[in-house]
C-alpha cells in the first residue's frame, strides 16, 4: 500500500508545486488537475487495500474525476476571459488589485 | 451477489429538487421571454425562493438515501439562512440586471439558484462524499458568477482568483477527506466518528495520518472560510465580484464552508478526542487562526478606501468571531454559530443591498463618494448606518447579541470544571479588535453625516431592494431586542450532534 500512498504524495506536491510557481494560466490548471488525480490514487488505493468489500473509494473517485471536469470547463472558460482582456495568459496580467 | 438499495425517500429533498427545477424554469422563461419584460424573470426567481422557503417548512426530519441525505435542526436553520441569502441577493440585482447583465439575465439567476441548492444539499449531507458534491456545487457557479461582467478586468480576475482558490482549496480538503476515509473505512460521517474512536483506544495514539488529514482539511475549509493565512482572496474578489454577488458569497460561501466544517470537524473528529469533548488539537489551530483573522481583518480594514474591500475585510474578521463558537465545542458554541451567522446575514445583506443601489446609480463603490450622503438621502444613510452599526455589535442591535452569545458560549467553556483557560485570550482578542472594528465602520458613517460637502446624488430604490431593506432592517431590530425565537430554534442544533444540555 505504501508505494501508492507514495506516489500520491509526490504527485500532490508536484501540484501544489506547480500552483504556485506556474506563470501560465493553463499550467495552473494542469496543476490543479494532478493534485485531484493524487486524490484518486489514495482513495482507490484505500479501498483496494483496507476495505475489501465495498466499492465505495472507487465510487468517490469517479465522483472525483466528473467534478474535475466540471471545474476544469468553468477554469478554461475564465482562462478564455483572460485572454480576451489582456491578449494573453500569464498570470502576471492578472495583478490589477493589491491588498 | 444480494445486492439491497438503502431506503429512499425523495420527500425528503423537495425543496432543493423544487429549486433546481425552478432555476431551470428561469432559464428558459428568460430565452423564451425574448427580454421584453425586463425584470419579469427576477420576480419569476423571488417566487421560486419564497415557495421552496415554503416547501421548507413542510419537510420534516429525517434521513433518506442510508446517510447521505439527513434532515436535521442544522440542516433546516442553515437552509433558511441560504435562502434568504438567495432572496436578498437577487433582490438586490435587480439594477445589474437592468443595466450590466442584460443579455444574460437567466444564466444570472440560474447559477446563484444551482449555488443555492449546492448550499442546500451541504447542509443536509452527513457523509463525505455527498458533502463534497454539495460543496462543489455551491462553488463552480460562483466562480462563473465572480467573472461574470466579462469585458471587467477586474471581475475576471475575481473570477480566476476566485477559481485557482477555490480549486486548490477543494484539493486540499480532498487530500484528508481520502485520508479520513482510509483510516475509518467508511465515508458516513457517524459510522466514522465510532470507527475512529476504536481505533484510538485500541492503539493509544492519533497517528500521523491523522495529523495530515486534519491538517490539510482545515486548510481547505480555511480557504472557504478565508480565515489567515488563507485570506488573501477574499478582498480581491469582493471588490471584483458584481456587488450582488459578493454579497451573495459573504453569507452563502461562508455559512456552507461553516457547515461543512461543523460536520467534519465537531461532529466527525469529536468523539476521537474522548468524551469530555475538549477542544484540543484542531481546536488550538483553529483559534490560532480566529486570533490572526479577528486581528488582521480589523486592522487592514481601517486603511481601506473601498467599500466593498473595507466589507471584504469585514467579513475576514466575521469569520474570526464566528470561529470562537466554534473552538467553543459546547451545547451554546454551535447554537451561537447558528445565531451569529443568522444576524449577520441581515446587517452584512442589508449593508450590500445598500451599496449595490449607490453603485447602480453613481458606479462608484469609494467610501468618499459616500461624502454628504446624509442631507440628500436621509433615509437610506440612517438605515446603512444602523447596518453598519449592527456589524459593529452596537447594542440594541442584532450583531451585538450575536457577538455576546458567541462570547458567552467560550467563556462558558472556559469556566468550566475541566475549563480550557487559554478560550479567555481568545474572547480577550475577540473584544479588543471589536472596538479597533468600530473605527472602520464608523468612517463611513462620518463621511455620510459629517462632512460639509453635499452629495450630489439622488439614489432610487427599486421595489424588490426596498424590501430587502426593509426585510434587512426589520431582522436587525427585531432580532436584536427579541432574539428568543431564533435562540429556541438554534438550541435544537447541537443535540443532533450529540451536545446534550446540562
Amino acid at each position: 500500500m505504501f508505494p501508492y500512498l507514495a506516489l500520491a504524495a509526490i504527485l500532490f506536491s508536484i501540484g501544489i508545486y506547480g500552483v504556485m510557481t506556474r506563470r501560465n494560466v493553463i499550467g495552473i490548471l494542469m496543476s490543479l488537475e494532478l493534485m485531484f488525480n493524487a486524490v484518486n490514487i489514495n482513495l482507490v488505493t484505500f479501498n483496494k487495500f483496507i476495505i475489501a468489500d465495498g466499492l465505495s473509494g472507487q465510487l468517490f473517485a469517479v465522483f472525483v474525476i466528473v467534478v474535475a471536469a466540471a471545474e476544469a470547463v468553468v477554469g478554461l472558460a475564465i482562462v478564455l476571459l483572460i485572454y480576451r482582456n489582456w491578449r494573453g495568459i500569464k498570470s502576471d496580467y492578472v495583478n490589477v488589485m493589491k491588498w | 451477489m444480494e445486492f439491497q438499495l438503502p431506503p429512499y425517500s425523495l420527500k425528503m429533498m423537495l425543496p432543493e429538487l423544487f429549486l433546481f427545477g425552478w432555476a431551470l424554469v428561469v432559464i428558459a422563461f428568460d430565452l423564451v421571454s425574448g427580454r421584453k419584460k425586463e425584470s419579469a424573470v427576477g420576480y419569476l426567481t423571488l417566487a421560486g425562493i419564497l415557495i421552496a422557503g415554503g416547501l421548507l417548512a413542510f419537510t420534516g426530519y429525517g434521513r433518506g438515501f442510508g446517510n447521505m441525505f439527513f434532515n436535521d435542526p442544522m440542516a433546516r436553520f442553515f437552509k433558511i439562512i441560504f435562502l434568504g441569502a438567495a432572496f436578498m441577493a437577487v433582490g438586490s440585482s435587480f439594477g445589474v440586471l437592468k443595466e450590466r447583465v442584460r443579455n444574460h439575465r437567466g444564466e444570472y439567476l440560474g447559477l446563484i439558484l444551482f449555488s443555492t441548492v449546492g448550499m442546500m444539499f451541504l447542509a443536509s449531507s452527513q457523509e463525505l462524499l455527498s458533502l463534497y458534491i454539495g460543496l462543489e456545487l455551491t462553488t463552480i457557479p460562483l466562480f462563473v458568477l465572480a467573472a461574470f461582467y466579462k469585458d471587467n478586468k477586474l471581475s475576471v480576475e475575481a473570477g480566476i482568483k476566485y477559481f485557482v482558490v477555490g480549486a486548490f482549496s477543494s484539493a486540499l480538503l480532498l487530500y484528508g477527506i481520502s485520508f479520513l476515509y482510509g483510516m475509518a473505512g467508511t465515508t458516513d460521517i457517524i459510522q466514522m466518528k465510532i470507527n475512529l474512536a476504536i481505533t484510538h483506544l485500541t492503539f493509544k495514539s492519533i497517528g500521523m495520518t491523522l495529523v495530515i488529514a486534519v491538517v490539510t482539511m482545515l486548510a481547505g475549509i480555511g480557504f472557504k472560510l478565508g480565515l489567515p493565512p488563507f485570506h488573501q482572496w477574499v478582498p480581491d474578489v469582493y471588490e471584483g465580484s458584481p456587488t450582488p454577488v459578493a454579497a451573495f458569497l459573504s453569507i452563502g460561501s461562508k455559512a456552507a464552508g461553516l457547515v461543512a466544517f461543523a460536520k467534519i470537524f465537531v461532529n466527525g473528529l469529536s468523539a476521537f478526542f474522548g468524551p469530555e469533548m475538549l477542544p484540543n488539537d484542531w481546536g488550538q489551530l483553529v483559534a490560532i487562526m480566529a486570533i490572526l483573522a479577528m486581528v488582521l481583518g480589523n486592522t487592514v480594514a481601517i486603511w481601506q478606501t473601498n467599500i466593498k474591500r473595507m466589507l471584504g475585510y469585514s467579513s475576514i474578521a466575521q469569520a474570526g468571531y464566528i470561529m470562537i463558537g466554534m473552538v467553543a465545542m459546547n451545547v451554546y458554541g454551535l447554537s451561537s454559530v447558528a445565531y451569529y451567522m443568522f444576524a449577520y446575514m441581515f446587517a452584512n445583506m442589508g449593508a450590500f443591498a445598500i451599496v449595490t443601489i449607490f453603485e447602480d446609480k453613481t458606479e462608484s463603490t469609494q467610501i468618499s463618494s459616500y461624502r454628504g450622503l446624509s442631507k440628500s438621502e436621509p433615509a437610506l444613510s440612517l438605515i446603512l448606518s444602523i447596518f453598519l452599526l449592527s456589524l459593529a455589535g452596537i447594542p440594541p442591535l442584532a450583531g451585538f447579541m450575536a457577538k455576546y452569545y458567541v462570547f458567552a458560549a467560550a467563556v462558558e467553556k472556559a469556566s468550566s470544571p475541566n475549563g480550557v483557560t487559554w478560550l479567555y485570550w481568545l474572547v480577550g482578542v475577540g473584544l479588543l479588535t471589536s472596538v479597533f472594528s468600530l473605527y472602520y465602520y464608523v468612517n463611513v458613517i462620518k463621511q455620510m453625516y459629517f462632512s460639509r460637502e453635499d452629495s450630489p446624488y439622488k439614489i432610487p430604490v427599486s421595489a424588490p431592494a426596498l424590501a430587502v431593506i426593509v426585510i434587512c432592517l426589520i431582522g436587525v431590530i427585531l432580532f436584536g431586542i427579541w432574539p428568543e425565537p431564533i435562540l429556541q430554534f438554534a438550541k435544537d442544533i447541537p443535540a443532533s450532534f450529540g451536545f446534550l444540555a446540562r
